[in-house]
């Protein structure tokens, strides 16, 4: 899917969770969001982009959210 | 249920009272609240006094002297209908003197009014007539000579009713309904003594009057004076059956009055409880789209969308789609295909449509046309409250002292509401509005709002978080609620935040656009002026940041112990009429019915267990992630109930793009709708008067839609899905939709409770409906809140990505008007367009002055997404710098201009923010160029599939 969409709307949650005064809260907020809401392809493809030299688009908070919750967000199937 | 045509009449309104007041009626001891009329406390006790000028929706006027009485002790005759029980009041309502003062009324009435019952609409169904046989009345001495109004002009400009002069008794019933019941204020009795008559406006016509059409008046009218024209053309009904409206959220009970299989008129029904014998123009007259000419009733296909439409039989239809949903998951994998479920269809057909998707298909592709309103509410409210739903009844608003109303145009998007509201603010509960336009309530007969914070569109967070500074920093908390009611971190959190000066009205002012002042005091009146409720629409939902704001109101309501009580409370007011409901019973993405996700094992297991398949523990995608997917190859097929995507979903170049990539789209729908125009298979729909079934309103109160006719069609939707999803090899086993009911029931903890049988017998039934309320929950979370504890959020304001620039200097919003619904498929197709013919551009003077724009001129309206044209309409109500306008005609293109921006949360579609360009122009845009030979070739493909037709 389109990746500068995906990439937008990760920053989009998390600008979001930006003001949660407690990091570990924020960063478990923007995963387990992802994790709820977005269907798998979303997420294998956001990971990918992650694990590319193409994460520069993506805000620092939501790179570390993924990077420190990367299990939570793989596929289940 | 098949109803009497006529519910029986008490004359004067119920009374509400702690005291009860007994007395004794021609000999009867008779009981009623305290503050009752005689006159009802006869009818309760089975006496009916003759009347006219009074009715139980009305307040008593006393005015046609019919409804005399004799009280013991007591001189003369008073009028029973404006004259309160006492204790131990003896009343007689039958006597020689009162015979003869009756008839003698009647005399006068009978001679100036036309004896052409024979042939009157109203015959047999005519208070005048009834009044005539139950006075006895034999004989006109005054003679038909005289002066009289006989040869008045009838006034037929109204597309549904008729108002005839020459048949006015002057009960001024017409008249106060107008007042009380729609508060419209339209109509007056003009002229003195003999010359009174109804007018409406100052001399004007119907139409050039105020008046909304919501026929109120016509209901209320106990002669053929204001009559409906079907029922002119056609004659009274023979009998009825009671239903909900199918056009918004508000969900109106109805009579459909009936001959045969044909309907003659729909009746507001009295003890229906979404609107208690209120209507508006759409649910009362526009129903006429359900037998138009347009209608498609036989399945069609095609295999390429540039192909002419072939019709075929049900069996053949469906096998061709089930194939090829089968081919294209077999060649592009189980996700490869998804459902759409419609906010416009039942309870249990949507509920059919999800499992269809879950079970049969085996993925999560299903999701809703909530996505595009209400998605946030359905975020933001279980994130703060714990339920994905409005917490109040729509009663609730008669205990209300203040009423907030944020991005919501009641008077037009939910009118039945919008006059009960209306009536408690002309009572005196204080009004507070705040959206960028001067909507109508802000102004009003009898109505002024206390304060209107016209904020720039975009900037609701920071609005709301100024109310929250004002009433944390000036100490207007309710501080035993928090305590006791809501997460304390959390809120210490929340109030640390919003006491940050950057959040004070004189901060945010510059965000806002709103004075602080302003600010300061709307903050101080909803947290100080007693029980304080929010109504709020899809000005707070469609937005980038539209589940922030819904937390950010959750947020004062709770710091202002504003929940759990009549009177208060947070309340989405929906657009489509099964909003509520279709998200509900499942069909978004990510949740099982009940909104539960379908991570939870437990809940998956439940379902895996009654549907005999595995469910899949992951979320599918969301309509605007079907389209990406589309394009990028990976999502083929889509199997669309009632759903018009192309025209109501932003961005329609992307939509149409996506579509155009896909291999096979089904549509079920009742008109070949834009969405159709690309699709490969047609099954022909029901609409709502064709259906059994259920719908849920914006108070979560679900309501019988009953069968009136049979479907068109032959197979009811519901069938459908079930014969698709044979086809598929996941038989469903239904022979009604009560027990599809009963299996969303069983399934479902907020709904244990619900079933057809007792549908019946309570009307209807506000969820969560259980063991632990049988009856259902008007009013939710009152002594905890769903979650347990309230949860306070932060909610920083963040400006949407849609910024004015140079190149796009102003802002267009989107919205509805009264007359029209939604995509304009039903409405369009009825009188209705005699108000609203066209999608025009509202623009203030001064930004129509700088850029040569004249008042009806062309305009183009450009933004990064597209451009369209439309007509021009100078407006006041606007503030400069923003434009407005609907999206109820597909020609208009409304939708081609608004972007793919989206909330944050759950990509609800930013309709209320787009940045733009405008300038005069002299012809169509490209798009709608495009637009016209498109849908002008799809036509002739339908027409070659329907040689004869139209
Ligand atoms: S129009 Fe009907 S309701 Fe109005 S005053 Fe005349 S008779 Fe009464
Ligand atoms: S139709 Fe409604 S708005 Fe119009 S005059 Fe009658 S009551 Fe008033
Ligand atoms: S207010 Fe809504 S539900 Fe009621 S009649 Fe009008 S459109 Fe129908
Ligand atoms: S009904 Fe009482 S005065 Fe008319």
């Amino acid at each position: 899917m389109d990746m500068e969409n995906l990439i937008h709307m990760a920053n989009k949650i998390g600008e979001f969770f930006e003001s949660v005064p407690d990091r570990e809260e924020a960063l478990l907020g923007i995963s387990g969001h992802i994790h709820n809401f977005w269907a798998p392809r979303m997420r294998s493809q956001l990971l990918e982009c992650v694990d590319s030299a193409n994460s520069e688009g993506l805000k620092p908070i939501v790179l570390e959210a993924i990077r420190a919750h990367r299990n939570n967000l793989l596929p289940r199937h | 249920m098949h109803k009497q045509l006529n519910e029986k009449d008490f004359g004067t309104p119920e009374r509400t009272s702690d005291r009860e007041v007994t007395l004794e009626i021609d000999g009867m001891q008779v009981t009623v609240t305290a503050g009752t009329s005689i006159m009802r406390a006869a009818a309760e006790g089975g006496v009916n006094v003759p009347k006219l000028c009074a009715t139980d929706s009305l307040e008593p006027f006393g005015s046609c002297r019919l409804c005399l009485v004799e009280i013991e002790g007591r001189r003369g005759f008073p009028a029973s209908c404006t004259t309160p029980v006492e204790p131990g009041m003896k009343i007689r309502t039958q006597t020689p003197k009162l015979q003869s003062l009756r008839k003698g009324v009647m005399e006068l009435y009978i001679s100036d009014h036309p004896l052409d019952c024979l042939t009157c609409p109203a015959n047999g169904n005519c208070e005048l007539q009834d009044m005539a046989g139950v006075t006895g009345l034999r004989e006109v001495r005054y003679g038909f000579d005289g002066e009289n109004h006989l040869a008045s002009k009838k006034d037929e400009s109204n597309p549904y009713f008729t108002y005839d002069p020459s048949k006015c008794i002057v009960c001024n019933r017409c008249v106060r309904a107008c007042e009380e019941i729609q508060g419209t204020y339209a109509l007056t009795i003009s002229g003195r003594g003999f010359d009174s008559r109804v007018s409406p406006g100052t001399d004007q016509s119907f139409m050039e009057s105020d008046c909304v059409s919501c026929g109120a008046c016509v209901q209320a009218c106990p002669t053929a004076t204001l009559q409906e024209k079907t029922v002119i053309a056609i004659g009274q009904a023979e009998h009825s059956v009671v239903t909900t409206c199918a056009y918004c959220g508000v969900g109106c009970a109805f009579k459909a009055e009936m001959k045969g299989n044909e309907v003659v008129r729909m009746t507001p029904y009295k003890d229906g409880q979404a609107n208690e014998g209120h209507s508006c123009v759409k649910g009362r007259f526009a129903w006429g789209y359900a037998t138009h000419q347009d209608r498609i009733t036989k399945p069609m296909i095609r295999s390429k969308i540039t192909d002419p439409w072939r019709e075929v039989s049900w069996a053949e239809a469906l096998d061709y789609a089930a194939s090829e949903f089968k081919r294209i998951q077999k060649q592009h994998g189980r996700d490869s295909i998804g459902g759409i479920v419609s906010s416009r269809c039942t309870n249990e057909e949507g509920y059919l449509v999800q499992k269809l998707v879950r079970a049969a298909f085996g993925n999560n592709n299903v999701d809703t046309c909530a996505r595009v309103c209400h998605s946030p509410t359905g975020y933001g409210l279980k994130q703060t409250l714990g339920e994905s739903a409005g917490t109040q009844t729509f009663k609730s608003v008669e205990h209300s002292d203040v009423i907030l109303v944020i991005g919501a145009n009641p008077t037009d998007a939910h009118p039945v509401f919008a006059s009960r509201m209306k009536k408690r603010l002309r009572e005196g509960a204080k009004l507070i509005v705040i959206d960028p336009r001067k909507i109508e309530l802000v102004s009003s007969p009898h109505i002024k709002a206390a304060f209107h914070l016209p904020l720039k569109p975009g900037t609701n967070v920071a609005m709301l978080s100024a109310l929250a500074h004002v009433i944390v920093t000036e100490g207007l908390l309710h501080n035993s609620f928090i305590a006791e009611r809501c997460e304390d971190r959390a809120f210490g959190q929340w109030r640390d935040f919003v006491s940050l000066p950057e959040n004070s009205p004189e901060a945010t002012q510059q965000i806002t656009g709103v004075s602080a002042d302003l600010v300061r005091g709307a903050a101080r009146l909803y947290a100080t002026g007693g029980n304080a409720a929010i109504y709020y629409g899809l000005g707070v939902t469609e937005h980038a940041q539209g589940s922030t704001s819904v937390m950010a109101i959750a947020n004062l309501a709770m710091a202002t112990g504003n929940i759990g009580r009549e009177g208060v409370g947070v309340n989405p007011l929906r657009g489509q009429n099964n909003v509520q409901g279709s998200c509900d019973i499942g069909s978004f993405p990510h949740e099982l019915p009940g909104y539960r996700h379908v991570s939870d094992s437990t809940t998956r297991h439940l379902f895996e267990q009654a549907w005999g398949v595995e469910i899949q523990p992951e979320p599918g995608l969301r309509i605007p992630n079907m389209f990406d997917a589309a394009l990028d190859g990976s999502f083929k097929g889509l199997y669309c109930q009632g759903e018009d995507i192309v025209q109501s979903d932003p961005n329609t170049q992307h939509v149409t793009a996506a579509l155009s990539a896909m291999e096979c789209i089904v549509v079920q729908d009742i008109f070949l709708n834009e969405t159709a125009m690309y699709a490969h298979v047609f099954l022909p729909g029901s609409s709502f008067l064709e259906k059994d079934g259920t719908f849920t309103n914006a108070e979560r109160r679900i309501s019988r839609v009953r069968r009136v006719m049979p479907p068109k069609a032959i197979l009811a939707d519901w069938e459908v899905t079930v014969q698709l999803s044979q086809r598929l090899g996941y038989p469903m086993n239904y022979k009604h939709p009560s027990e599809i009911m009963d299996e969303i029931a069983r399934l479902t903890p907020t709904f244990h409770g619900v079933s057809y049988a007792k549908l019946e017998e309570l009307g209807s039934i506000q969820w969560p409906c259980n063991d632990d309320a049988p009856l259902g929950t008007p009013i939710m979370h009152i002594d905890h809140f769903v979650r347990g504890k309230g949860r306070f959020i932060i909610t920083q304001y963040v400006a949407t990505d849609e910024k004015v620039t140079r190149k796009f200097p102003l802002i267009l919003t989107t919205g509805r008007i009264l007359s029209q619904y939604n995509v304009g498929a039903q409405t369009r197709r009825t009188e209705n367009v005699q108000w609203h013919e066209q999608d025009l551009l509202e623009i203030h003077p001064h930004d129509a002055e700088d850029r040569g724009i004249n008042d009806g001129g062309w305009v183009a309206i450009q933004s990064r997404s597209g451009e369209t044209v439309l007509r021009a309409k100078l407006s006041e109500r606007m503030q400069p710098g923003v434009v407005y306008t609907t999206f109820h005609f597909p020609e208009s293109g409304a939708n081609v201009i608004t972007t793919d921006n989206s909330d944050w949360a759950t990509n609800c579609p930013e309709y209320k923010v787009t940045a733009v360009q405008i300038k005069p122009v002299s012809e169509p845009s490209d798009w709608q160029q495009k637009y016209t030979r498109f849908s002008k070739a799809q036509q002739d493909l339908l027409d070659q599939a329907r040689p004869g037709h139209a």
